[in-house]
């Protein structure tokens, strides 16, 4: 498994767990809108914490914005900043 | 009051458990992401409510970045505040990103209002922005 695999694994495990969405993440695509997929703004909130905790990294400020945490590819992205890709 | 300009209003609902249910996982991490100082203080100064006080706060943040349509904004979370009068009424402060978008808009009265009822607390704000507001 590549690096890249896993942490996009780690990310669909985290959605699982705190994403209360409405579709399995383990079979949602990777750029499908997780707020169209029912997770909330709470719920997103619960989501950076954990991905915080799972990569020790955190979010700034400017990163606190929707389109963030809008999708599989574009979490990944946002922790490849962070966490260096 | 500048009675020009369109009306907008945000709600949101949010349901206590889960906001207890964070904290519990989360625990300070989430409460200072999220919340201010004076929230926090306000909210744990009544052990028994401090989830529903918190539920509430959540609600009114949400509602806020509806009404002023900030959805898509990098917006901190601690820059919109409820804040209690002296006589018990609560009021939005807003700062950072938050109070700018608002000033582009030109939404300088806002007023919100929260309520909570068993396991669901809501808010609702109002506001009204400059006519033909884009933001």
């Amino acid at each position: 498994m590549s690096g890249d695999e896993s942490r996009i694994d780690q990310i669909r495990r985290i959605l699982k767990e705190h994403g209360r969405l409405s579709s399995d993440p383990g079979t949602l695509g990777e750029d499908a809108d997780l707020y169209r997929a029912g997770m909330t703004s709470h719920a997103s909130v619960n989501v950076m914490l954990a991905l915080e905790g799972a990569f020790d990294v955190e979010f700034p400020d400017r990163m606190l914005k929707r389109g963030v945490f809008g999708s599989i590819l574009s979490i990944r992205s946002a922790i490849d900043e962070l966490a260096g890709g | 009051m500048n009675e020009t300009g369109t009306l907008r209003v945000g709600i949101d609902l949010v349901l206590v458990s889960r906001i207890a249910e964070s904290i519990e996982r989360f625990g300070d991490r989430f409460l200072r992401r999220i919340f201010t100082a004076r929230e926090i203080a306000y909210a744990t100064a009544a052990p028994a409510q401090t989830a529903e006080r918190l539920a509430a706060r959540f609600a009114a943040k949400e509602a806020t970045i509806k009404a002023l349509r900030l959805r898509g904004r990098a917006i901190d979370w601690r820059d919109i505040e409820v804040c209690r009068t002296a006589t018990g009424f609560v009021e939005l402060a807003l700062r950072g990103a938050a109070a700018e978008a608002a000033a582009r808009c030109g939404a300088s009265d806002l007023a919100v209002s929260l309520s909570h009822e068993g396991d669901l607390a809501t808010a609702v704000v109002v506001t009204r922005v400059r006519e033909n507001s884009a933001a």
